[in-house]
């Protein structure tokens, strides 16, 4: 209730007191003003408190956030979702056909942390038992020094990691892993090479490729750009075992000690299918030998890596030479008469073939003379020049980091004489892949090809003109010929046409000169002759066989039936027909429905 | 009116707020929900890499050569070689005799086989 200032009743008692009613307003006032002041103060102090709790209330906020920031794990804030996981570390390996050959797998790295161990006697024992190859004393000495930390297995199968699993150690740890697997076991070995760990972590290791493409693809097949995209190879799974498969069966019958063979597409330079023996198993990759010759080892590649004498084989480049500078045609007589004399050497034949031959019958018969004669006429200048064109100089440029290491061996000074015995093969070393190669130029019209191990898409949009494709139509006439009536008979496959020469050269001895009862053995043969499509080069080496009551080592009775077994068995797999018009007198199973 | 804003005004701002606090929570499940989506995806890449291992390794050739060699009796599977493409004239069609007492119907004959009975020569 409002009181007046100046209340009627107290004014009215003033005056009649004949006091100043004045004084009555200004008491009035003053309790007025300090009921005011009371107010004001009590609402500015229950402000000030809502502030301060407030305040107060804020700041717990910031300090229970800092508190939990700080107690927590630090954790990426995350805003989208992360990208897909990679599938794999390293990139499957397929065939042309998208088989697999070489693959991923899961595993787990067994290791131990002595400290953490309850009972390390026990532990070494039972780990010695479920790994039988574990020395029980070694890891005895191990788990009781002073080593902290041990890998005690690289790669474990779930059984056994199940089996450590059931020792109830809680110092046998394990680690993921991811293995390289190759399912085919030795098949392509020598291409794939192998892979093995490199920086190791308990939780991850790197897996790196140590030889072949493996190797040479190792970044290509780790990159994480690529998503796991498979490297598809030229090779064609079922050739190549096919191939491994004969191969074996010559090796065995001819009783060699190593032999290789490389089937190659004559236009693209792909290589179908490449074995050498002895081979290995890629998944156990034996080590390198530390003495002795490399070259007696399984991890050798005899196809890529083996530099040999290949012998007449060389014949028909210095065929294709004269040819192709129109020295002579295919019917042209070269003498023949023996020996030739150069200086102190001499050059003799086989046989005794006569006075004259045609440049034909000097390919089908393998002349030495008649091909040295040729040499002579054509000149090292003309021969340097093809040999160099078709590759003979330099490393194969495969895929193969080995091979790409593996430089043809060439006379220091190329004399007359050495002109003459590279013109049949002697006196140069080179590689059966190289062979490959010049002989895919001499049979496809006379293109240089590059050969490969990578699924090609059709050929080489400029690939460079060696020979006129008059030539090398008239160069795979003449090998047909040395299959039709010369050295190479055992390698006709009926409906293949199979064109090809035959190459026996000595071993050199490593002290100097040559052996007298080893060889090595090659044909190298282009087929079908009316449109060839494949290159196929096999060597043995140190062949033998007992054939009509005589010790045989020359190609012909070697490498010849082995390729011809080659091609009867790759051909129908790899989808070529017979030419049944050139097959002849083909018997027919007779086929009723 | 003032009050009326007033109320307006806070009504939005708790329906906001409601709405980012929903929103929060439904991004974190969906990222939850993701990751283990990826883990899945990755335990199945797993599993389909193992089984084309496996795959790979049971169809090795030198595994399927040595099976066609142990089940020889029953399948007569052999590599396949040259002599067995021909050419499809070679083959011989079966000729259907037709006795003349059998045509019933002479404008239908020409689409007639054979009985399973009936000898070929």
């Amino acid at each position: 209730m409002r009181t007046p200032l100046r209340p009627l009743a107290r004014v009215l008692d003033a005056r009649e007191k004949g006091e100043n009613p004045d004084v009555i307003e200004a008491e009035e006032r003053a309790i007025r003003n300090v009921k005011v002041q009371m107010k004001m103060r009590r609402r500015a102090e229950s402000r000030l408190l809502v502030l301060g709790v407030f305040f107060f209330a804020a700041f717990m906020v910031v300090g229970a956030r800092m508190a939990t920031l700080a107690a927590t794990e630090p954790r990426e804030p995350v805003s989208t979702a992360s990208i897909p996981q990679i599938a794999n570390q390293r990139a499957d390996i397929i065939d042309r056909n998208g088989e697999v050959l070489a693959t991923n797998l899961a595993t787990t790295a067994l290791y131990a942390q002595p400290p953490l161990m309850v009972d390390p006697a026990a532990a070494a024992e039972g780990l010695a038992q479920i790994f039988p190859d574990l020395e029980l004393e070694k890891l005895q000495k191990d788990f009781s020094g002073k080593r902290k930390f041990l890998w005690i297995k690289k790669k474990i199968s779930p059984e056994q990691q199940q089996l450590v699993h059931d020792l109830g150690e809680p110092g046998l740890l394990f680690g993921p892993r991811e293995m390289r697997l190759y399912p085919n076991g030795k098949l392509a070995a020598h291409i794939l090479g192998g892979a093995s760990f490199g920086k190791e972590g308990v939780n991850a290791a790197e897996v790196i490729g140590i030889a072949g493409v493996e190797r040479y693809f190792d970044e290509t097949l780790r990159d994480p750009a690529r998503e796991g995209e498979p490297l598809q190879l030229s090779i064609d799974m079922t050739a190549q075992s096919a191939m491994r498969d004969v191969l074996a069966g010559g090796v065995k019958l001819m009783s060699a000690k190593g032999a290789g063979a490389i089937l190659m597409d004559i236009h693209t330079g792909e290589i179908l299918s490449m074995a050498s023996l002895p081979d290995f198993d890629p998944n156990n990759r034996p080590r390198v030998l530390t003495q002795g010759d490399q070259s007696d080892s399984p991890l050798f590649n005899r196809a890529s890596q083996g530099v040999y004498e290949l012998g007449s084989t060389f014949k028909i480049f210095q065929a294709g030479i004269n040819l192709d500078l129109g020295l002579v045609n295919e019917n042209t007589m070269i003498d023949t008469k023996g020996p030739l004399k150069w200086g102190k050497f001499k050059i003799r034949d086989f046989h005794d073939y006569g006075k004259q031959l045609s440049v034909t019958d000097v390919i089908v018969k393998s002349s030495n003379i008649g091909t040295a004669r040729m040499a002579l006429t054509a000149g090292a200048g003309a021969q340097q020049e093809m040999l160099e064109k078709l590759g003979f100089f330099d490393a194969v440029p495969v895929e193969l980091g080995e091979a790409r290491k593996t430089r043809p061996l060439l006379p220091k000074r190329w004399s007359d004489i050495s002109t003459m015995t590279i013109s049949y093969g002697h006196g140069i070393a080179a590689t059966p892949l190289h062979l490959a190669t010049a002989y895919a130029s001499m049979g496809n019209g006379g293109y240089k090809v590059k050969p490969t191990l990578i699924k090609q898409d059709g050929v080489q949009a400029d690939r460079e003109q060696i020979i006129s494709k008059g030539t090398s139509d008239k160069l795979v006439k003449m090998l047909r010929a040395v299959v039709t009536r010369g050295t190479a008979s055992f390698g006709e496959v009926k409906g293949y046409e199979v064109a090809g020469k035959t190459g026996s050269a000595d071993k050199p001895k490593p002290s100097g000169g040559y052996y007298e009862d080893k060889v090595i053995s090659t044909f190298a043969s282009v087929f079908p002759a009316s449109d060839p499509k494949y290159v196929l080069v096999v060597t043995l080496d140190e062949p033998s066989i007992v054939a009509h009551g005589e010790e045989r080592r020359t190609a012909g009775w070697t490498a010849v039936p082995v390729s011809a077994e080659i091609v009867a068995r790759l051909m129908p797999i790899l989808g070529l027909r017979p030419n049944v018009a050139s097959a002849g007198n083909v018997q027919y199973t007779a086929a009723r429905n | 009116m003032k009050t009326f804003l007033y109320i307006f005004c806070g009504a939005i701002v708790i329906s906001v707020a409601y709405w980012a606090y929903k929103e929060n929570y439904r991004t974190q499940a969906s990222l939850r929900r993701v990751a283990d989506l990826q883990q899945q995806i990755a335990a199945e890449r797993e599993a389909i890499s193992v089984l084309t291992a496996e795959w790979a390794y049971l169809n090795r050739p030198e595994r399927l050569r040595d099976l066609v060699d142990l089940n020889y009796d029953e399948l007569g599977l052999l590599p396949l070689m040259p002599e067995h493409f021909a050419e499809v004239e070679l083959v011989s069609y079966p000729q259907v005799t037709i006795e003349a007492n059998e045509i019933s119907d002479p404008v239908s004959t020409s689409g007639r086989t054979a009985g399973p009975d009936k000898e070929f020569p």
